[in-house]
């Protein structure tokens, strides 16, 4: 059932690593897809046996929820591997038992504070992007001067448009004439504030980023082969030159 | 001691680690899972010519660890961060007694570090007693991911954690590292998260805290952290050999440092043996930060000599010798900093 395989692919698309900000289809996590006598079986794998369980369960429940979205009738079996809580997480997904069922006095609280703080991290980081790369482009504007920057003062592009997607990711409004630099509400920071703000921000970003080329290499060494299944990360266009480092990492 | 284009800097690795991983000694599958995961650190992120066979790296021995560190590796001292992990091997992770014998025969050169737990209440604090009179000593490791029982992790400002700090405090152990890094099974106990750090700096003014892997990937909370902590430090273990692979991440890493810290609270570790010094110490005295990144200052010679060495060196109060010092040392710009505070 090939059409099927294709489709669940594609479902896979929209399930994202929390920590990392991207799909767990471009970060090789997805092993296999396979679509046998009327059962849709996917395979996950993570960098390391320790990554850490609360992301691993969110990742393949957010999978197994589309899966089941795309497969009919058909019974979807997610499975994580190589995980030093596989057999835990594994049993959970098949009696669909939850977080909270499947980790059971560990777990005290449900995902979603967990997801929250990482949307928040997230769109703090495309803000940081959008409005770093605003200021290489124009040298000569002040750092203060961006407390005026609105959504529909930014370029068009893949920037925006991810500043845009993590905006409405938090129920943020995305009209052109919101202020960019806001905080987890959508308010907007004093003037003064600005520079320190952009740069609390800023290491934000960096320790997303971070975590992305890290959790990369990881897998790679750790299956070798998976690269194929990676795309690189977007490029950032706060930072220029990136090619050569990527030259130098793979 | 490294010296370069005239330059001469005092090495002091502030984190490395005499383990024994062997078959023998793992306790169960995740003994194994774990050396696992160091060996792919190790293998991601050192240059080719750095990685070792897998059989040395699940022990490695004192007289090897001596050449690395010592011969080879330009290092002047280096401090033992003992990891346990007794939920995951026989005889502990880290190698007590061998790492012991090795600074008795080479204090000048060694100095032990051991870690606690203070889930193991009284009789864990009567150990620690004994432990600080028997190793003398002046800093720990800490691991608040290690697993004991059902638990999967502890805080620093837990109620027996306090009583374990208190006793830091009385018994002169005044150098507390502690791991905020990748790895371990963080559930609601959020074994990354460095906001407990926060409070015990506040409560406990005499002692220093030094994050290792400057909280990565928790980079943001840590540097908010330490903005506010005077006793608060960043060591680089884990961050050092993306100097490699991303140097321009590095370089953002080091950049945001400098500019949250200062450059009295940085210390450079290898974390041998996921590691090895030499080429760590090399490049990072060859670095500098890219032309482009106007948001970061370049890198000064001193500065390099102050994270490579200087700054863990008047932490520990370890001889430099003169010739090697710079014109404004670490242990005044501390004082300095403890004053406005």
């Amino acid at each position: 059932m090939p059409d099927l395989e294709q489709l669940a692919r594609s479902a896979l698309d929209s399930v994202y690593d929390p920590e990392l900000d991207e799909p767990i289809t471009d970060l090789g996590f997805v092993r296999s897809v396979a679509a046998v006598d009327g059962e849709l079986t996917v395979h996950l794998r993570l960098p390391t046996s320790f990554c850490s369980p609360n992301f691993a369960y969110l990742m393949a429940s957010d999978a197994k929820d589309v899966l089941t979205a795309v497969a009919g009738e058909r019974r979807v079996v997610v499975q994580l591997d190589d995980h030093h809580d596989s057999d835990l997480i594994n049993r959970g997904l098949a009696a669909d038992a939850g977080y909270l069922g499947t980790f059971g006095s560990e777990a005290e609280k449900d995902l979603d504070e967990l997801r929250l703080t990482f949307r928040r991290k997230a769109h703090t980081a495309a803000m940081e992007r959008a409005l770093t790369g605003l200021l290489r482009a124009n040298p000569a504007l002040p750092e203060e001067d961006l407390h005026d920057v609105t959504l529909g003062g930014l370029p068009a592009g893949r920037t925006t448009d991810a500043l845009l997607r993590r905006r409405a990711a938090l129920g943020l409004s995305v009209e052109p004439g919101e202020p960019v630099l806001v905080d987890e509400h959508g308010e907007p920071y004093p003037r003064e504030e600005v520079p320190l703000r952009l740069r609390f921000a800023r290491s934000i970003r960096i320790s997303i980023d971070g975590n992305a080329h890290f959790c990369r290499g990881l897998l790679r060494t750790r299956y070798p082969g998976s690269e194929t299944d990676q795309t690189t990360r977007p490029h950032d266009p706060s930072v220029s030159a990136v090619a050569g480092e990527e030259a130098r990492a793979s | 001691m490294y010296s370069k284009d005239g330059e001469k800097y005092f090495i002091l690795d502030a984190h490395v680690a005499l383990w024994d991983a062997r078959p023998e000694n793992q306790r169960n599958i995740h003994g194994k899972q774990f050396i696992d995961c160091f060996y792919d650190y190790h293998r991601n992120l050192s240059p080719e010519s750095e990685v070792w066979p897998y059989e040395d790296y699940l022990y490695y021995g004192g007289e090897k660890l001596m050449k690395d560190l010592f011969t080879d590796g330009y290092v002047d001292h280096a401090i033992f961060q003992p990891a346990a992990l007794p939920a995951f091997y026989n005889n502990n992770f880290g190698q007590t007694d061998e790492a012991f014998a090795l600074t008795q025969k080479h204090p000048d050169k060694l100095t032990y570090n051991h870690c606690w737990d203070p889930r193991f209440g009284e009789d864990g604090l009567k150990q620690l007693r004994e432990d600080a009179k028997r190793f003398n000593l002046k800093g720990a490791k800490l691991y608040t991911a290690e697993w004991f029982g059902d638990s999967r992790g502890w805080k620093l400002d837990d109620k027996w954690s306090y009583r374990y700090l208190e006793a830091a405090q009385e018994l002169g152990i005044k150098n507390i590292h502690i791991h905020k890094g990748p790895t371990i099974r963080p559930l609601d106990r959020d074994a990354f998260d460095v906001a407990d750090v926060d409070k015990v700096a506040t409560d406990f003014t005499d002692l220093n805290f030094v994050i290792e892997h400057c909280g990565l990937p928790r980079l943001e909370d840590f540097c908010w952290i330490a903005t506010q902590e005077p006793n608060v430090h960043a060591g680089l273990a884990v961050a050092m050999p993306f100097i490699h692979t991303r140097p321009r991440y590095f370089a953002q890493i080091i950049g945001e440092l400098l500019y949250w810290l200062d450059e009295n609270r940085i210390q450079f570790s290898s974390d041998y043996a996921i590691w090895t010094p030499k080429w760590l110490v090399e490049k990072f005295v060859d670095f500098q930060i890219p032309e482009d990144m106007t948001e970061y200052a370049p890198l000064t010679t001193d500065i390099k000599k102050k994270i490579l060495g200087l700054n863990a060196a008047a932490m520990y109060d370890i001889p430099v010798p003169a010739e090697l010092q710079v014109k404004n040392p670490p242990a005044d710009a501390k004082a300095e900093a403890a004053a406005v505070a």
